[in-house]
């Protein structure tokens, strides 16, 4: 196991920023840190890194104890933290060979230069950072993180602010790095989370609500059936729930609802025949497919 | 540590700061010493350096917080701070270099000034006709208070992210140690009482002392001991993050 988070609490005053999480990553693989803004996932990075302490709960980095063998455990992690922040002074080369330095790597020279072509810096490696676009900062970002070949990645949202060509390939530098590493990688893009991971662990309120692969979180989306309806007229919430087999309501406004069901079971009949019961008009009805995005909502609500 | 140091004076020499640094205290010093007639040397007509051990603190009085205020608090305040910690480097590691970093700074700015000694030491009736000794223990006072206002100054640049407060408190807190105590040894409650404990708190004391060519290991322990509790404090400072 690369990274082990068990039972991790963080309180800020009364608040429970992180509320009793437990997961695992293991080499070879992508996690997707999904949820919502203010879920805890950038103060569990912070955790991870050791940035800052846990109230209770103990995080493991390649068998180091965050909390007993700091500097052990951070030699094996790379850090690419929410807002990259960067010496905005510093010439990249110097940026990095001082990240080099740091971590006391043999054949800064080289290493930096391999980092530098890796990460397409090539012609901007005689810049300021402060004179650099968002998206070749955001590169300096991961080469900085990746400079001393951390076994484990810590990467907090890693495309925010990157154009579409640039999101494409720095989601294929992480998929190259996740073969052999581990990666944690928080985002609020879901596409993202489909494209890169191979496991994803959702947050919400602190707490943990899903840790599943992306296919097995994907089928549990699709162990629902969802009908979209639209009545021409008002509805009591109360009356749809009562009919066969439907497990939630949902408003959508304006006489408009999501019906929630379990797999395999089609509520358009019985929708249609309650419409047609109650000279109810039916302006809509259909079958929704689920996507990532709804999952999230409903695991987020 | 050297990582961290050797930052820090790159970005001393690359950007304006260490120039304008060394330059500002030289022009001072130049002025003050040589030409302008108050304190000037020449018009002394002895053969001392008194006035440049007399005016120097002074003038690191504001120049030091200048040189320390963004030293921390500007890590904290663009977030860099946050990836400096979570390399494998200790909070200690990081203050230390700092530490250095600066002091080599105001080394720098201080170490033109060993010209003005040659001079004095060529005007003297006859050449050589100076304090020699005087003049190395007052340079070595002289080292120990900068070191012990870049301390201060580095103490004051963690505990905020302006480095606007930063620079304000430390030449606030550099003062105190330096003057105040002396001053508040002269209230009614201390004088004549305990007013040489309270003066002893101080560092004009123990530099005064030194000036006068005596290294004595009380001052010694004194400055090192100023500069110790308030680098430690830095170091508790800077790991607040963990409360």
């Amino acid at each position: 196991m690369s990274v082990q988070v068990s039972h991790l609490v963080k309180l800020y005053g009364a608040q429970r920023a992180v509320d009793d999480i437990t997961f695992e990553v293991r080499a070879g693989e992508v996690l997707g840190f999904l949820g919502p803004n203010g879920a805890g996932k950038t103060t569990t990075m912070k955790i991870i890194t050791g940035f800052l302490p846990p109230t209770s709960g103990e995080v493991v980095v390649c068998g180091y104890a965050v909390a007993d063998q700091p500097m052990e455990a951070r030699a094996c992690v790379g850090y690419l933290p929410e807002h990259n922040p960067l010496y905005r002074d510093m010439y990249v080369r110097e940026y990095l060979e001082f990240v080099a330095a740091i971590h006391r790597i043999p054949q800064r020279q080289g290493r930096v230069e391999e980092m530098i072509a890796r990460t397409g810096l090539t012609s901007h490696r005689h810049k300021r950072i402060g004179e650099l676009s968002k998206g070749y900062r955001q590169r300096v970002g991961l080469a900085q993180a990746m400079l001393h070949n951390p076994q484990v990645l810590i990467l907090d949202e890693p495309t925010s602010g990157l154009d579409p060509n640039q999101i494409v390939e720095i989601r294929q530098l992480i998929r190259d790095l996740g073969r052999e590493k581990t990666v944690i990688l928080s985002t609020h893009i879901l596409a993202e989370v489909e494209a890169v991971c191979t496991r994803a662990v959702i947050i919400h309120r602190g707490k943990l609500v899903a840790d599943d692969s992306i296919e097995a979180l994907k089928s549990r989306l699709s162990g629902q059936s969802v009908v979209i309806v639209e009545f021409g007229q008002p509805v009591e919430a109360a009356l749809l729930k009562a009919l066969p087999h439907v497990r939630e309501v949902r408003s959508l406004g304006n006489h408009r609802w999501q019906l929630i069901a379990a797999a395999g079971q089609d509520l358009r009949p019985a929708v249609s025949a309650f419409a047609a019961e109650r000279r109810l008009t039916l302006l809509e009805l259909h079958k929704e497919v689920l996507s990532v995005e709804d999952v999230f909502q409903q695991l987020t609500r | 540590m050297s990582a961290v140091y050797f930052k820090e004076i790159n970005a001393f020499f690359s950007s304006i700061i260490g120039y304008v640094v060394i330059g500002t205290f030289l022009v001072l010093m130049g002025l003050l010493l040589w030409v302008l007639p108050e304190f000037s040397i020449l018009d002394g007509r002895f053969a001392t350096l008194d006035t440049l051990f007399a005016v120097a603190p002074q003038v690191f009085l504001f120049l030091i917080p200048a040189v320390t205020m963004r030293s921390l608090s500007e890590e904290m305040q663009t977030g860099t701070l946050e990836l400096l910690v979570t390399r494998p480097l200790t909070d200690a590691q990081i203050v230390g270099g700092k530490f250095l970093a600066c002091l080599t700074l105001v080394l720098f700015s201080l170490l033109p000034t060993l010209l003005y000694y040659f001079t004095v030491y060529s005007l003297g009736a006859p050449p050589g006709n100076l304090d020699s000794g005087g003049i190395f223990g007052s340079y070595i006072g002289l080292l120990l208070l900068a070191a012990a206002f870049v301390a201060i100054g580095l103490f004051a640049s963690s505990l905020t992210q302006s480095q606007m407060v930063a620079f304000l408190l430390a030449a606030f807190l550099c003062f105190f140690f330096f003057q105040m105590f002396d001053l508040l040894s002269r209230l009614p409650v201390f004088f004549g009482k305990t007013d040489d404990i309270v003066q002893a708190i101080g560092i004009q004391y123990h530099y005064d002392s030194m000036s006068r060519g005596l290294i004595d290991t009380r001052d010694v322990v004194y400055f090192l001991s100023l500069i110790a509790f308030f680098l430690a404090a830095t170091v508790v400072s800077l790991g607040r993050r963990r409360w």
